[in-house]
Order: structure tokens, then sequence, then C-alpha cells
């Protein structure tokens, strides 16, 4: 008598302050493979979730923003080195999610280079950027770029591990925190890709990671109080009219990155970390 | 008065003699039209306001006020200089001509200086030597980028936007509106200023320098108004990039106003800036810093040091020494040479001055002015400081924008820290401490664009300027200053 082994099912759960819960709602969306298989129930994350994610992340800011550079580069190398390690799982989490194989393989090795590629600007960015500047008087005068603090980030719906790691990536490099709403409909990746952060070393509340409905959520990444800067990669004109309304309740910086190709190289530079950063300007008397 | 057998007492026995800028060197013109496309024009409904010197409430010109339909005329031309001239000629004679301009300025610096004392009422010393000279170099430093742009940029082409609409504050008119044309003008935009409703004549006089610098028509247009004047330029479908310095409030609704569209934007918004004196400070030099943080230009300064966080230990002394110094600050007419002090810029400032003092005492803080004499004409505010105040006072946390102190104590660096940054501003901020490990690890945790560190309130041309949190959006001066004012291809 042949014996099939019955798999067993992963539960997606959101990723929140270095955990692993549930939404706080009790909610949730199914996630169905492209022949109507029931492949996950999704967690349907709320507006308490998001706010608790940005205490999250505004408790990580201390610490993350102060870790040395070399750190940061480092903790990025070693997420691209999970995600090589788990490469299977995430392309036949694409082939789920209605991507071929031969395209799901080549996402997966793009995520894994930008990693790579953030991880060795973490110590170049600040010296591209940075100036001393020759004042007229007798003062030493520099400044440099610092993180602009919590960053919400409204993930791009068309590409599920590319777009999600060509975003975080740049915002966590330079020392900032992040919210993120993952792809509404193809989200397994994202949670996927959490577990790898969580296997890192990336401290806890660095990266929180939602899954839930756009509409319902996207008011609230851009118009917290406690959050410095949102970046969104999709919506219509009356939505980013929205987004850029909203945001100026507490003067955050908007970034809009729409219609990008995340496939192609162009979309890896640095200032796409200049981005999601402030620079600070600092004066000191010369003198004895 | 203390009664301290070493304390300095210069206001009793000897007095300064008057020495007053003369103003007959100056010109200023009964009224002032729109300059538009490189004339002065009427505006399309004839409506003017009047430019009041606040030292002595009497009108010193008539300035016209540009309705909707005149914004658009001087958009128009914005755009006929940008496609026609501006964009097409290089950098390095762009640079030319912004050189000529900086030159020009140089040469009626005194008539810029006397004339921005009269319309805005801050003292001569400081608009001699600090106002006009940094307007004039901004323009210097500039002229030089203008056909060195690519240099600014690794691996990307810049690109200029088109028209920039810019409306600036009346605390630093024409600095300000050397901040804002200058970068633009070397990026190749052109330009519509508009200068706030109560001083505007060193912007018309700027003018005239563009005129007679032989700048070509529409490259710079100086619409004259208030608020509304200000929404036309923003909203209008032709501009490309708004740059605004002025309130957090106007900030936001400028912010909200974009958007939806693709207009860039920077904002140079409010601030209320903590100056840290910690116990092993140079005390002396840090009641200076304190002095010049707060009371410079009347306190009409957005990265103004308008709190004070002192270490306990030293606390009494502190402010003992500061009572002190403000004995000998002199407040009164702006173009005396011994002022220190000059007008507040509008009798709408000095109400929203006098309600933070009401309120400022009904929330139980204890209220110092010095002792000094006022003028009877004229707006003016004592020098003001506020003790016993705590984090949540709106003293503490809202910009007064005038000569009011807001004092605190501290014990521990992380305790000062914590009171510096809990504030939704982000501008400025200052520390006065002997040790350089100390110095920069307050440099690195205030959360703000600008510190200075046993210093305060310096401004360069080569240093860029601009806020974290709710003080704004983008930098400008210095290399960091241009990106507000190009796009960047690949």
């Amino acid at each position: 008598m042949a014996e099939t082994r019955i798999p067993v099912a992963k539960t997606y759960k959101i990723y929140l302050g270095g955990k692993f819960p549930r939404t706080e709602s009790g909610r949730y969306f199914p996630f169905n493979a492209a022949d109507g298989t029931v492949i996950a129930n999704m967690c349907r994350g709320s507006l308490k979730d998001f706010r608790n994610s940005v205490v999250a992340a505004r408790s990580a800011f201390a610490g993350w923003s102060a870790s040395t550079a070399y750190l940061r580069g480092q903790i990025l190398y070693r997420i691209a080195e999970m995600l090589e390690g788990r490469n299977e799982q995430f392309v036949s989490e694409l082939v789920l999610q209605g991507v071929s194989k031969r395209k799901a393989v080549k996402e997966v090795e793009a995520s894994i280079d930008r990693l790579i590629y953030y991880a060795g600007w973490s110590d170049k960015y600040q010296q591209i950027f940075s100036s001393v500047n020759p004042v007229s008087s007798s003062h030493f005068n520099f400044s440099v770029l610092e993180p602009t603090g919590v960053v919400g980030i409204l993930a791009p719906e068309n590409s599920s591990l590319l777009g999600l790691v060509s975003n975080i990536a740049p915002v966590i490099v330079g020392g900032n925190t992040c919210v993120v709403l993952a792809s509404e409909s193809l989200p397994l990746c994202a949670i996927s890709f959490a577990e790898v952060l969580h296997s890192s070393d990336v401290p806890g509340g660095v990266v929180n990671l939602l899954t839930g409905f756009k509409d319902e959520l996207r008011d609230q990444f851009a118009s917290h109080m406690d959050v410095n800067a949102v970046v969104f990669c999709d919506g219509d004109a009356e939505i980013s009219k929205i987004i850029q309304e909203k945001a100026a309740d507490n003067v955050k910086h908007v970034i809009s990155r729409r219609d990008q190709d995340w496939s192609s190289e162009k979309s890896q530079n640095p200032y796409l970390i200049s981005e999601t950063q402030e620079t600070k300007t600092t004066w000191h008397p010369i003198g004895s | 008065m203390s009664t301290d057998s070493t304390k300095l007492a210069f206001n009793d026995g000897w007095q300064y003699a008057p020495a007053p800028e003369s103003i007959d060197h100056i010109q200023i013109d009964d009224h002032y039209g729109l300059f538009i496309n490189g004339e002065f024009v009427a505006p399309e409904i004839d409506r003017y306001f009047e430019s009041l010197n606040p030292a002595t409430e009497k009108p010193l010109s008539n300035i016209a006020l540009a309705s909707e339909k005149d914004v658009d005329r001087a958009v128009k031309a914005a755009r006929k200089a940008y496609t026609g001239v501006w964009s097409k000629m290089s950098g390095a004679d762009r640079g030319k001509y912004l050189f000529r301009i900086a030159r020009i300025m140089q040469e009626c610096a005194r008539e810029f200086a006397t004339i921005e004392s009269l319309d805005g009422g801050k003292p001569i010393r400081e608009s001699r030597d600090i106002d006009i000279p940094l307007a004039a170099a901004h323009f210097f430093y500039y002229a030089g980028w203008a056909d060195k742009l690519e240099y600014a940029f690794p691996a990307r082409t810049p690109v200029s936007l088109g028209v920039v609409g810019q409306i600036i504050p009346w605390n630093f008119p024409l600095l300000m509106a050397a901040w804002k044309i200058a970068p633009a003008l070397a990026c190749g935009n052109t330009v519509v200023l508009k200068p706030a409703e109560t001083t505007s004549l060193t912007a018309m006089k700027l003018a005239e320098v563009f005129r007679d610098a032989g700048l070509p028509p529409g490259v710079v247009n100086i619409v004259t108004g208030a608020g509304p004047t200000g929404a036309a330029i923003v909203n209008h479908p032709d501009v490309n990039k708004v740059a605004f310095t002025g309130s957090t409030e106007v900030g936001k609704i400028i912010q909200r106003s974009l958007a939806g569209t693709d207009k860039k934007y920077t904002l140079e918004l409010g601030g209320k800036a903590a100056n840290i004196i910690f116990a092993d400070a140079a005390i002396d030099e840090a009641v200076e810093g304190i002095v010049n943080g707060i009371f410079f230009n009347q306190g009409h300064v957005c990265c103004a040091g308008s709190r004070l966080l002192v270490q306990e230990s030293v606390a009494d002394e502190v402010v003992r020494k500061l009572r002190d110094r403000m004995e000998t600050l002199i407040i009164g007419d702006p173009l005396d040479k011994n002022t220190d002090i000059g007008a507040i810029n509008s009798a709408g400032q000095l109400e929203t001055i006098e309600s933070y003092l009401s309120i400022g005492q009904a929330e139980g803080a204890e209220m110092y002015q010095s002792d000094c004499s006022v003028p009877d004409q004229g707006y003016w505010c004592r020098p003001t400081i506020f003790t016993g105040v705590s984090q949540s006072n709106r003293i503490v946390q809202e910009e007064i924008f005038g000569p009011v102190l807001a004092i605190q104590t501290f014990r521990t660096l992380e305790e000062g820290l914590t009171k510096a940054n809990n504030t939704p501003y982000g501008l400025s901020g200052g520390v006065w401490t002997d040790k350089g490990s100390k110095v920069f690890k307050m440099t690195q945790k205030i959360r703000a664009g600008v510190i200075w560190a046993n210093t305060f309130n310096k401004f360069d041309p080569t240093s860029p300027f601009g806020g974290y949190k709710e003080s704004g959006v983008g930098r400008e001066g210095g290399m960091h200053g241009l990106g507000a004012y190009l796009k960047l291809e690949a």
C-alpha cells in the first residue's frame, strides 16, 4: 500500500516588532492559487496593527540608526545569504502566485543581488552625499546624511518579492526603520521574506510587515503623525493625491515610485537611499 | 537689578550717543509696480498697499497688489524666458549674469541695508553686516555652480525644472530672496517670486539690480501681495516647482494644495530650537550664544534658539548672567548703529508675541523682561525670558517668532536630549560644552537639520540649511541646495 505523505501547510502571519503574531483583528483574507485551491488565509491587518507596528519601528529606530554602517552592511549581506539558502521556497511561492518558473528563478536571483548591491552601499553613500563646507568664517562646517526616521512603505502590487526587497533595502541600509504593507494580491513572499529577515540579525522592529487591504490601510500610512516618510508604488492620480494631502499633516516626505520596472538595473541606485535621508549640517568654531 | 558688585552696569552714568545711519543716500519710490518681463508694470486692478516702517508706523511706499491675473502674466513671462532664452543659455553665461548681480548688490549694499532696516525693523548692524553681504555672497556662490552642475551629482545628468514659484518671509527679506533666486537661476530655471507683504522694498530694489544687470526679461519676475497672491503662484498650473519659507501652518496648506500635481517643492518652516548648555561649557561665551540665539533679529528667526536647556548645576549662574546681559541690550531705532534689538516687524506679529507672553504667564511660568526703555511710536517687545516652564507648556512647544526665551533645566545628557527633541520641529539646535566627545554625541542625537556647537545662528552660502520633522522638506544652500532646483536623469 503506497503511502502519500500529507504535507504541512504554512500559516502566514504578520511580522511585528520581531515577532510573528496574527492580526489583532482576528480577520483574514484567502489567498488562492490560480486553479482555485486555497493556499493560505492571510492576515487582514488592521489599523491597530499598523499603529502597533509604528510603535515597534519607532522603538527600534534609536538602536538601528546608531548602529555602524559596517554592521548594517553585514546584516544586509546576511539577509542575502539567508534568501539564497531559501531560494527554492521563494521560487515555488512565486510560481504559486502565478509566475512562470523561469521568471520566478530570475526574480529571486535579482532580489538576492539587490540586497548585496545595497549591502555594499552601507558605508559608501555617506561619502558620496556628505560635504565639508568652506564657510567664510572661522568655523568647521560639515553636512552628513542621517536617516529620516520611521518610513511607511506601500510595496508594489505586481512585484511580490523583488519590488518588496527593492524598497525595503535602501530604507534600512540608511538606518531607518519601516512598516511595510505587502502586495495585496501577491502576499506570500512578503511573509516568507519576514522569516528571512528574522534569521538575519535584523533587530526586531526594524522591518515590520503587514498583509491586508490597501484601501483600508493606505490612508493611515500617509497620515500617521509618527511616520516621517511614506513610499508608495501604486495607485492612480486620485490615490496619490490623497496620500500627498494626508502626508501634509506632519510634513512627511512623500516618495512616489509608481510605474517602476523593478527588474531593471536602473531601479537600484544610491539616490533611492538618499530619498529617505535628512541632511544635517554642523558648525563648530575653530579657535584656541 | 542685581546688587552683585561684579556686575557690569552699562545703563547708569554713561549713555551711548545716537549714531543713526543717514537716509539721504537711498531712493524709495512712492509707488512700486510689479516686476514682470523685465519692467515695472501696473497691476491689472489698480490696487496698492502701504509698506510701513515698523519703528515709526509711518508709510514708506505703496506696493502693487498682484491678482491672480498678474501672477498669470508673471508665469507666462517666466515660461517665455525659460523656453526662449534661459534654458538655452550655457551655464557659464548664466553664471556671468549671477556674478554681475552679486557685484551690483555689493555696490549698493549700503542702500540695501538702510532700506532693509527701515522697512523691516531690524538693526542696521545686522542688515549691514549679515543680511546684505550674505545675500550678495549667495549670488556669488551659486554663480560659480551654474556651469559645474554635473559635478554635484555622480552618474546623473542634471536638468532644469522650468518655472519656479517662490514665496519668502519677512524676517530676512533680501537674504531669503537671494537664497531662493540664486540657486534657481544657476540651475537654469526662471522665477516668479513673491516677497512678504510687510517687506517688499528690498525685493523691488533687487528687481532694479536685475534690470541694471541686463538679466534677460522674464527670467525673474517679482509679484507683490499677501496670502492670496502666494496661493495663485502655488496653484498656477504652469509652475513646475514651489519653494516656500514661512510658518509650518502655511507650509502644510501648501503641501496639501500641491497634492496630485507633479510640482516639486521645498519647504523651510518653523522651529523651536533648543540651545543646550552643559555645566562644563564656557559660561560667559554660552551666555553670548543664548543672547545671539534668541535676540538676534528680534527673535524673528525660524532657527532661533528659543528654548534654553541648562544643566541644573549651572542654571542659577547662567540665568543670572543672562539677566545681567539682557540689561545691557539697547532696544530702539533700527537705523542706530548702537541698537541691539530693533522693531517688531508688524502690529500683527507684536500681537502674536504679546499673546504668548500672556499664555506663558497663565501657564504658570515666571516672566522676566529687561528694564530698557522703548520708543513711544512703533512696535516693540523687550527681551523676555520665562523660567519655571514645563515641556508641555505652549511657550515650549510652539514657535513664537519673537524675543522670548523659555528656560528649562536638565540633569543628565539623556534628559537634555529627550527634552530637546520633544517638539514637532527639527530645524536647528545648539550645544555648549568644552568636551569634544560630548559635542559629537549631542550633535549626532539632536534631530535637527542645522546644529551649532559652541556657536549659534551662523549662516553661509556654502552651508546647507533646512529642517527635520515638521520644520520642512529639502535643503537650501550649499551643494545640497542645488538638488531642489534640478531633476536628475540617469
